[in-house]
């Protein structure tokens, strides 16, 4: 009986819940590990999600509206004809390992940036600067080729932060910034600790302590939310789930946007899809509504173009092809293309996968055969986007104010339009906001006009939290998890 | 003559051989599998001379030949490479992974056979008797069961419902060996209950045929009970098909748990793998398939050494 009472005393311990937690600690769900800590050195929207604004910062920063606010800027004059910018850097700065920050290590910043052999994903970012210099130790100048009205916003991005020269190397395991919390611990595959430090120059943040745990199956994270094992999911991966969730009184579900254009995106360089007839065919097949509702479970706004409808500069266009097969069948007609058989491939976010099947039943119905093909997203971006084998595709474009990939030469979907290039380079250019504001309305009616993709829908930020948690972003302006104002509330 | 000495050579043998055909294999296949790790690193913002840049900085610039002497010559000394995306040697994220999946898969080939074993030889006691049959019922439904559905009833219930145990995750053996296995109970549980069922249905058949020889047989002439023939005789004869099938069932746990590690969120070999192959981190992939093949031949090795401690016939046979 000995073993009976043993087993008995396993049982009971295993069982022992664990210590309560202290409110100023934060357990946040994601659902992809980065693959690095350096946002200076990876694309992945899990870099950002961890360590913008809470380990690094750049000289400024995107605030929860999108607006720029100071960083380690604390503030910047721009000269007349937007190409010099004047930044007063902060004083007293220390880095996480105790170096301090000066002018120098802006510099080194945008030097490593923009070297030959930089990996940064975002180097594009950078083209626009002619040169950068330290006019005295908190005093920084950059200079433009020409005026870029994103300049500022590009410069708050993750892409481009500030480093500095003794840590830089070593960032992508031990990063090394400015922000109120180190990384103290990362358990590949699991989770990334992050703790309060004492000598950060600003606001103190309430939080002491922030764990990030990895958690990709749709299933688990509903588990985990409801089991209370993790506090706050910003980014939550089961939309299936989201009604049940809305029932637990401990919970909050909050729905918010993205960036995130969700497109059905075309190969213009292949016949028949290079004839603007069978583009505008494709798009009055589709009811937006339906791939909504099957792709997201209805969350989610639907778009005419490749905008934000929360942007000031957004101009509604989803009535230009209103969901009409008669119509669509029309225009195959018209355009002489009978029995199209076309390819797509879909990459693995269940809004593409689920999306797809729905926008395939709908061309067909229209017309089009559409074979869909499951693709991974090493062979997407080989097969798709540096090959461009393929007639159509689903992806969500998650940059911000990306509407210019359509100016870009040889991009994926093969648009080439010399007047919408024009209207770019005038936005580009516009030193005051309604002047620019004006270009990209018209931009976006160009690209809608020539149906160059389907245009979806944009993608929705679903977050779940504890109900007593404050300060989490409800929208997504830029793919981060700033936690500087997060708190438990009394 | 003792031939123990021997076979350990010709295993030896058999295992470098192995090794290498499997480190030539996995390189070969991999190099023709589509997808460029630093296009997946930089995403679709980057430029060509960026992702140029990241291929050089990852050794891919060189010739396949030169990637796969310098690949292999560094595992002879136990040199495994860097990891492409997370820039750490690929042998020190295998390692930290196994303390999860080592533990994980033992604790559930424990438990099935802990289960399985004496569920299956008292079946086969009570053959065609009421108990035979309801066991043998319950053994199909364990087989057809799916781990990860099971996993996931475990999770709702255990976690969920009743908070007994947390619904995912590993805090790490630092964090106290509790702690550690609270953490490993439901999926351990989750893997065991399919493995023990199949194990069940393998050790009835097996003390079933063991019932049937001649030493039984003459067991029972001495005036041994029918159950203590069983256990003492039939069944010790019987778990050499048992020790097999358990060594299949390990390999099997060892990267095979991938969908309840998916399931608990545990930072196991599986989900490592699954990764590493999905952001085309070749060298880790190569890697992870070369130690899990020494894990698989290692196991098979063991297996047979156990033979032939289970069976003292077969260390002289073949003299």
């Amino acid at each position: 009986m000995t073993g009976r009472m043993v087993g008995a005393a396993c049982v009971a311990l295993l069982l022992a819940a664990g210590a309560a937690r202290a409110e100023d600690t934060l357990s946040v769900g994601m659902v992809l590990e980065p693959p690095v800590l350096d946002p200076t050195a990876s694309a992945a929207a899990a870099v950002d999600e961890i360590v913008y604004a809470n380990v690094f910062e750049g000289l400024v920063r995107i605030g929860p509206d999108g607006g720029v606010r100071p960083g380690l800027a604390r503030s910047w004059t721009v000269d007349g004809t937007g190409t010099v910018y004047t930044f007063d850097l902060e004083e007293n700065v220390l880095f996480q390992d105790g170096t301090g920050f000066d002018a120098d290590d802006v510099l080194f910043t945008f030097k490593r940036a923009m070297a030959p052999d930089s990996t940064n994903a975002q180097k594009t970012i950078f083209d626009p600067i002619e040169k950068v210099e330290a006019l005295d130790p908190d005093t920084v100048r950059i200079t433009l080729k020409e005026s870029r009205s994103d300049f500022l916003f590009n410069m708050g991005q993750g892409d481009a932060v500030i480093v500095a020269e003794e840590s830089a190397k070593d960032n992508r395991t031990h990063p090394v910034g400015t922000g109120p919390f180190k990384v103290v611990e990362w358990r590949k595959g699991d989770s990334v600790r992050l703790q309060r430090r004492d000598d950060y120059w600003g606001e103190p943040v309430a939080l002491r302590e922030v764990t990030f745990h990895f958690i990709a199956d749709p299933t688990a994270a509903s588990s985990a939310m409801l089991a209370g094992d993790v506090d706050a999911y910003p980014n939550f991966p089961a939309p299936e789930s989201l009604d049940l969730l809305k029932t637990d009184p401990r919970l909050k579900v909050v729905v918010g946007t993205t960036e995130g254009e969700t497109i059905l995106a075309i190969n213009n360089r292949r016949p028949p899809l290079n004839d603007v007839r069978v583009r505008r065919a494709i798009s009055y097949a589709i009811d937006r509504q339906a791939v909504i509702q099957g792709a997201y479970f209805g969350y989610g706004t639907p778009i005419g173009s490749h905008f934000a409808p929360h942007d000031p500069a957004y101009v509604d266009l989803t009535g230009l092809y209103p969901h009409d097969f008669a119509k669509a069948r029309d225009l195959l007609k018209e355009a002489g293309v009978e029995n199209l058989k076309l390819t797509m491939k879909l990459p693995p976010p269940s809004y593409a996968r689920r999306g797809g099947e729905i926008v395939a039943a709908e061309l067909k119905e229209a017309g089009i055969e559409v074979e869909v093909v499951a693709v991974e997203w090493a062979q997407w971006l080989e097969q798709v986007f540096q090959n461009h084998d393929f007639d159509l595709t689903i992806v969500s474009h998650t940059e911000p104010r990306d509407i210019n990939i359509y100016a870009r030469d040889d991009y994926y979907f093969g648009y080439d339009s010399q007047a919408f290039k024009d209207l770019m380079a005038k936005a580009d250019a516009a030193t005051d906001v309604k002047t620019r504001d004006d270009f990209l309305k018209q931009a976006q009616r160009k690209i809608a006009e020539d149906a160059v993709n389907a245009f979806l829908f944009q993608l929705p930020k679903l977050g779940v939290w504890n109900a007593r948690v404050e300060g989490l972003w409800t929208n997504s302006p830029i793919q981060a998890n700033d936690l500087t104002a997060v708190h438990w509330a009394e | 003559m003792n031939t123990t000495p021997a076979l350990v050579l010709r295993r030896l043998i058999g295992l470098a051989t192995t090794l290498l055909l499997a480190a030539f294999v996995v390189f070969a296949v991999l190099s023709v599998l589509p997808g460029d790790p630093a296009a997946v690193m930089l995403g679709v913002g980057a430029r060509p001379d960026t992702l140029a840049a990241l291929r050089a900085e990852m050794g891919l610039d060189r010739p396949v030949a030169v990637r796969f002497v310098s690949w292999t010559g560094g595992l002879f000394v136990g040199d495994f490479g860097v990891s492409h995306t997370y820039g750490v040697p690929v042998l020190d994220l295998v390692l930290e992974r196994a303390a999860v999946s080592l533990p994980l898969a033992l604790l559930a080939a424990g438990g099935a056979v802990f289960v399985g074993v004496p569920l299956g030889a008292l079946a086969a006691s009570q053959r065609g008797g009421v108990l035979d049959t309801v066991l043998m019922a319950l053994a199909q439904v364990g087989i057809a069961v799916p781990s990860f559905w099971l996993a996931i009833m475990l999770s709702l219930v255990f976690a969920v419902g009743l908070d007994w145990l947390p619904a995912g995750g590993f805090p790490g053996w630092e964090a106290g060996v509790w702690p550690g296995l609270r953490a490993l109970f439901l999926p351990a549980l989750a893997l065991a209950l399919p493995q023990g069922a199949v194990l069940a249905r393998v050790a009835r058949s097996a003390v079933l045929e063991a019932l049937h020889q001649d030493y039984v047989l003459t067991a029972r002439m001495k005036g041994l009970s029918k159950g203590a023939a069983l256990w003492r005789h039939a069944l010790p004869n019987a778990l050499i098909p048992v020790a097999t099938v358990l060594g299949l069932q390990l390999a099997f746990l060892l990267t095979g748990a991938i969908v309840v590690e998916n399931v608990f969120y545990l930072p196991g070999v599986g989900r490592l793998l699954f990764q590493a192959i999905a952001q085309r981190d070749l060298i880790t992939v190569q890697g992870i398939v070369v130690l899990v093949v020494t894990a698989v031949v290692c196991i098979n090795f063991v297996v047979d050494l156990t033979y032939l401690w289970l069976d003292p016939r077969l260390r002289t046979r073949g003299a």
